[in-house]
């Protein structure tokens, strides 16, 4: 009964983590704010979620299948979004604070 | 519920196929594909069709992404302005479509226990194959045993693909000169990828050999092998990965997988039974069944990832040529 009142917990709290990551997937202003929003999306939002399915299980096998995926993801989605970041960095995209900066010197 | 689930997803896969029609930016197109594939496996999932989502996600949203990004690499970005006028082709479509929605009005009811597909073999294999064959996921006993020259031609289609793919395009040599692949600077991508390729390869094993008993088989195991070996080429480079899997070696396994299968069949009918007939490969007809079922399955796996990790090859291959000119 506790259990399944905190899995609801985390669940909703995931659910609400991943609806944000959406939303600032949207209306962030450039692309490094973007990948932000989305890779809460990824790291917190499965967590939770994640963490909410297992404690709904019998912890059997599938709490372990389920664990097995929560490791994978971490190890994978961090990994993806540093991996967009950097290459975008590479690639000589500039964050929103630097372009100001070269705007301000453009103008003295 | 269910329905409801359903709409939602069909509702996305529609926007999503709208925004592939109208985007001229491929590489966007190529990300939405890979978007559709995934949102079609969540139908399959729903529709208690694992064994087919778990194909759809691997094939659809991981393979042929990546082989689609090989083909961008060599062909450009952009998608070519199109200066011929759509109203034939409109028509074409409109009248095709009208008819294809005529035709679905004479369809029997969607789930209803009396249609033709539930009434024609379907109750024969979910009555007899746990007597006949034995195995939990009956899934495998049709695929791999009722269906077993069905699956033969797919494993051939397979392998006539890659042969097409590589008389066109060619195999790298294997072992060049390691060029900067771009990504020597990507420590935590080298590190983790470290990490995940022998995992993948691991759970593809997993998925190979547990098909008799849960979702998965030859085919899926093959293209998560063949997504381990290709994620080591993208990470280390091209003639790293030719290192590890020779090109020449993918040859002789693509054939040998099919020869596999086919000698099994042969094999059945020198012992007396029908070409891949499996209940005389034992003295016991299950046991000969699981026998087979396990062989034909290992050659189903072995073509598939030769096939794959082939194409990938050669799509790479071409698009390091024509980088160094």
């Amino acid at each position: 009964m506790i259990l399944e009142v905190i899995s609801t917990i985390l669940l909703i709290l995931g659910a609400f983590f991943s609806l944000t990551g959406a939303i600032g997937l949207f209306r962030f202003p450039d692309f490094f704010t973007r990948v932000h929003a989305a890779s809460v999306t990824d790291s917190i939002a499965t967590i939770l979620i994640i963490t909410g399915l297992i404690l709904r299980t019998d912890f059997d096998l599938v709490a372990v299948k389920l664990l097995f995926i929560l490791i994978f993801l971490l190890l994978t989605s961090p990994t993806a979004s540093h991996a967009l970041a950097k290459s975008a960095r590479h690639g000589g995209l500039l964050t929103l604070a630097e372009i100001r900066e070269s705007k301000k010197g453009d103008n003295d | 519920m269910v329905e409801l689930i359903d709409l939602v997803l069909l509702g996305m896969l529609a926007i999503t196929a709208l925004r592939v029609i109208f985007l001229k930016d491929l590489f966007a197109v190529v990300m939405l594909f890979g978007l559709y594939s995934f949102l079609s496996a969540l139908i399959f999932v729903n529709l208690d069709a694992v064994d087919v989502a778990f194909t759809e996600a691997a094939v659809g949203a991981g393979i042929s992404t990546v082989l689609m990004l090989g083909t961008l690499a060599l062909t450009g970005r952009k998608e070519k302005a199109n200066n011929h006028t759509a109203l034939l082709p409109l028509l074409v479509v409109i009248i095709t479509g009208a008819a294809l929605i005529y035709g679905t009005l004479d369809m029997p009811p969607f789930g209803h226990p009396d249609n033709p597909a539930h009434q024609h073999v379907a109750p024969r294999y979910i009555e007899e194959s746990p007597k006949e064959i034995g195995l939990p996921n009956m899934v495998t006993s049709v695929l791999a045993s009722y269906r077993a020259f069905d699956t033969l031609g797919e494993t051939a289609v397979v392998f006539a693909a890659a042969i097409g793919v590589l008389s066109l395009l060619g195999m790298p040599k294997p072992g060049g000169v390691a060029i900067d692949s771009g990504l020597k600077s990507h420590l935590v991508l080298r590190v983790v990828a470290k990490l995940v390729i022998p995992m993948t390869i691991l759970f593809a094993l997993y998925v190979q050999f547990h098909g008799d008993y849960g979702p998965g088989g030859g085919f899926q195991a093959g293209v998560i092998a063949a997504a381990a070996v290709i994620l080591y080429a993208l990470v280390f480079g091209l003639p790293l990965a030719t290192h590890v899997v020779r090109p020449n070696f993918l040859k002789v396994l693509a054939a040998l997988g099919v020869l596999i299968y086919a000698g099994t069949g042969v094999t059945s009918f020198f012992l007396g039974g029908n070409f891949l007939d499996y209940n005389v490969l034992a003295s016991d007809p299950v046991v000969g069944q699981h026998i087979g079922i396990i062989v034909i399955e290992f050659g189903i796996g072995i073509t598939v990832f030769a096939a794959m990790l082939g194409i990938f090859y050669g799509f790479a291959a071409q698009a390091e040529r024509t980088n160094i000119q």
